[in-house]
């Protein structure tokens, strides 16, 4: 099976002053094309600095990381800049989009940087803000969204470059238990069309809808197994009380 | 990122700051006006004393004759009497870098017409006074070289004498007397104001030199004459030709001095011009200095535009911006602050040079050289200023960037 990720005996050591801090130390992961990996560990373990060196974000200090293939280990800035571009999809805790910005033009954003001609990158944001389920919605700017929306103009955007991996930091962070099952729904739905997805929370309850959890401790994996008992975010919306349809804030 | 992507981003990213936007436009745009008016400003003084210049004579030469010395005292210069009309005759026929020849025959009197009188001064010219002095006719028409061969008694008014003895009349075909000679008017000079010296250069009659000298002086010599080099760059040739003809006719030796001088308008100008450019470059180095202060002020706000915008860099680099988009976003936001502002400020500028010179009645050129060079200038301030902000957000960590709060 194809390879999305594949890292090898990951270290990164943080220098403050006179201490160093080991952040990582030495991880193994490999995640195959299709896959659902839910990091969890307590906040410290190391999770983050994985998740910005599998995005390309940061170099590890020692070790080898192939991102479908190519090994991203040596890479300088630009270089790095452009994978980011090209194979990585962004979610973050606090959504991060432009504010004052459309939610159209945010999912446009990436498609800034590669050179896309301004109709294509119409076109491709349009069906990316479709896929997520905002058709309607492209002319509003984030603080007319609610946080459902804009987490999920967020996804749109990671996933308008066609990526090879969506990594999503925390995504449920800022939201309610509705909105973070709804958010779920997304990448389940999404994963099933193909798209490689690495989630990082603390929330066991998140962590039941990937197919594979992770766990870290003290920046080491300690644990590596495939979910039995799988959470179907469609069943569980359908099992929760009925609330009120989001309204547009 | 494509180049109107580039500018539009700019263009949005200041639009969301207007009042921010406009007031860092203020520096540039008052430095750019003042650039602009103050080297109008220069411009129109330096064209000013350049007609004043001109309005003297194209390429003007006078020839003096020496002073006269009685018992070691020196009197003035051209109170000898040592030229003649024969100087100027030769000067005209063998100095080739002279192209007009005119002798000066100075008297003065009480001139009358009908029942009014004035005093004035009579000049005796040849017809080549016209071009020489750059004058022009107002009416009429100017006397001929028979004129001065048969010493006719014909004269052209200035326009203060026209106004003294035929106020509210055409003088033209008029008699007048000037010491009890009947003269004929033939024309009127067009008006040439005061002179440098604030000489009211109207207020005299013209006659053939021939005239003044037999009939009104009964002499043979001549006050002075004017000539014309052909053209500025022949100034000193002609100033050495003369020199060398007169001497000749003159016989006078090797190691005795001249007994003429030849002055030319060449030294007055150049004194002239240079102390305007001087005072051109002042004006224009004090509205640079207003104008690098406008620059500061755009490398202030977008340093402050850097820091605030930290995240947004972050979530820029987050999804595929190079270091290099980053710099050119805000680097192009600079340029455009510095370009609007030199647009409004080159308007502003001409504006306000308008109304200078409207208000205060002075001479003002705006160059469209000078429009250009602060419109670059202006460019040149937004990439120099903008730089280092630019950069500074370019070198940014994404990781800290998106942490920013």
């Amino acid at each position: 099976m194809d390879q999305v990720i594949s890292a090898e005996h990951l270290v990164k050591i943080y220098t403050l002053g006179d201490y160093e801090i080991h952040a990582l130390r030495g991880i193994d992961l490999s995640i195959e094309k299709g896959g659902f990996v839910a990091i969890m560990g307590p906040s410290g373990s190391g999770k983050s600095t994985l998740m910005h060196i599998l995005g390309c974000l940061d170099r590890p200090t020692r070790g080898k990381y192939l991102l479908e293939g190519e090994d991203i280990s040596s890479l300088d800035r630009n270089s790095l800049a452009r994978i980011r571009n090209q194979k990585i999809g962004f979610v973050f805790q606090s959504f991060n989009l432009l504010s004052r910005t459309t939610a159209l033009e945010n999912v446009e954003l990436p498609l800034l940087y590669n050179n896309s001609y301004s109709k294509e990158r119409i076109e491709k944001a349009k069906k990316a803000l479709c896929l997520v389920g905002l058709e309607g919605r492209e002319n509003h700017y984030p603080n007319k969204l609610s946080g459902g929306q804009q987490q999920r103009v967020a996804i749109a955007r990671a996933l308008v470059n066609d990526p090879a991996i969506i990594l999503a930091d925390e995504p449920t962070g800022n939201l309610d238990t509705r909105t973070s099952i709804e958010v779920m729904e997304i990448f389940q739905t999404l994963n099933e069309s193909g798209i490689t997805i690495l989630v990082i929370t603390h929330e066991k309850d998140i962590a039941m809808y990937a197919k594979r959890n992770i766990t870290f401790r003290d920046g080491k994996i300690v644990k590596d197994e495939i979910v039995h008992a799988r959470k179907i975010a469609k069943d569980e919306l359908l099992s929760l009380p009925e609330t009120e349809p989001e309204e547009d804030a | 990122m494509r180049y109107f992507q580039i500018f539009r981003v700019a263009y949005k990213a200041l639009g969301r700051n207007k009042m921010r936007s406009s007031l860092t436009m203020l520096g540039i745009i008052i430095g750019v006006g003042a650039v602009i008016a103050m080297v109008g400003i220069g411009e129109g003084a330096k064209k000013m004393i350049n007609t004043q210049i001109a309005s003297l004579g194209e390429n003007l030469l006078t020839i003096f004759p020496g002073s006269h010395m009685a018992g070691g005292a020196h009197s003035g210069a051209g109170t000898m009497t040592t030229l003649t009309e024969d100087d100027a005759l030769a000067l005209r026929t063998e100095c080739p870098a002279v192209s007009k020849v005119s002798p000066v025959v100075r008297s003065g009197g009480q001139v009358v017409a009908g029942n009014l009188n004035w005093g004035t001064s009579i000049e005796g010219y040849s017809p080549e006074f016209l071009s020489i002095r750059s004058w022009s006719m107002a009416s009429g028409t100017f006397f001929t070289d028979q004129d001065v061969k048969g010493a006719t008694k014909v004269c052209v008014l200035g326009e203060t004498v026209v106004a003294n003895l035929f106020p509210g009349q055409d003088p033209v075909g008029e008699i007048i007397r000037i010491k009890k000679l009947p003269f004929r008017v033939i024309g009127v000079l067009s008006p040439k104001g005061q002179n440098a010296f604030g000489r009211d250069q109207d207020d005299m009659i013209v006659a053939p030199y021939t005239t003044v000298q037999k009939k009104l002086l009964g002499v043979t010599y001549v006050n002075y004459l004017i000539a014309s080099a052909v053209n500025r760059s022949q100034m000193d040739a002609a100033i050495d030709q003369i020199t060398e003809l007169l001497r000749r006719r003159h016989r006078i030796l090797p190691g005795q001095d001249d007994d003429f001088t030849v002055r030319s308008q060449l030294e007055i100008a150049t004194a002239a011009s240079s102390t305007s450019k001087i005072m051109g470059l002042l004006l224009g180095v004090v509205a640079s200095i207003s104008l690098i202060v406008g620059g500061i002020g755009i490398m202030n706000i977008m340093l402050v535009s850097v820091t605030e915008r930290t995240r947004e860099i972050g979530i820029r680099m987050a999804v595929g911006a190079k270091g290099k988009d980053i710099l050119i976003q805000f680097l192009v936001e600079s340029i455009v602050l510095s370009l609007i502002g030199g647009i409004v400020g080159i308007m502003l500028g001409a504006l306000s040079s308008k109304l200078i010179s409207t208000i205060f009645h002075w001479p003002i050129f705006t160059s469209v050289s000078a429009i250009a060079l602060s419109f670059f200038f202006a460019g040149f301030v937004g990439v120099f200023f903008g730089f280092y902000p630019a950069r500074k957000a370019s070198l940014l960590d994404p990781i800290e960037a998106l942490r920013y709060e």
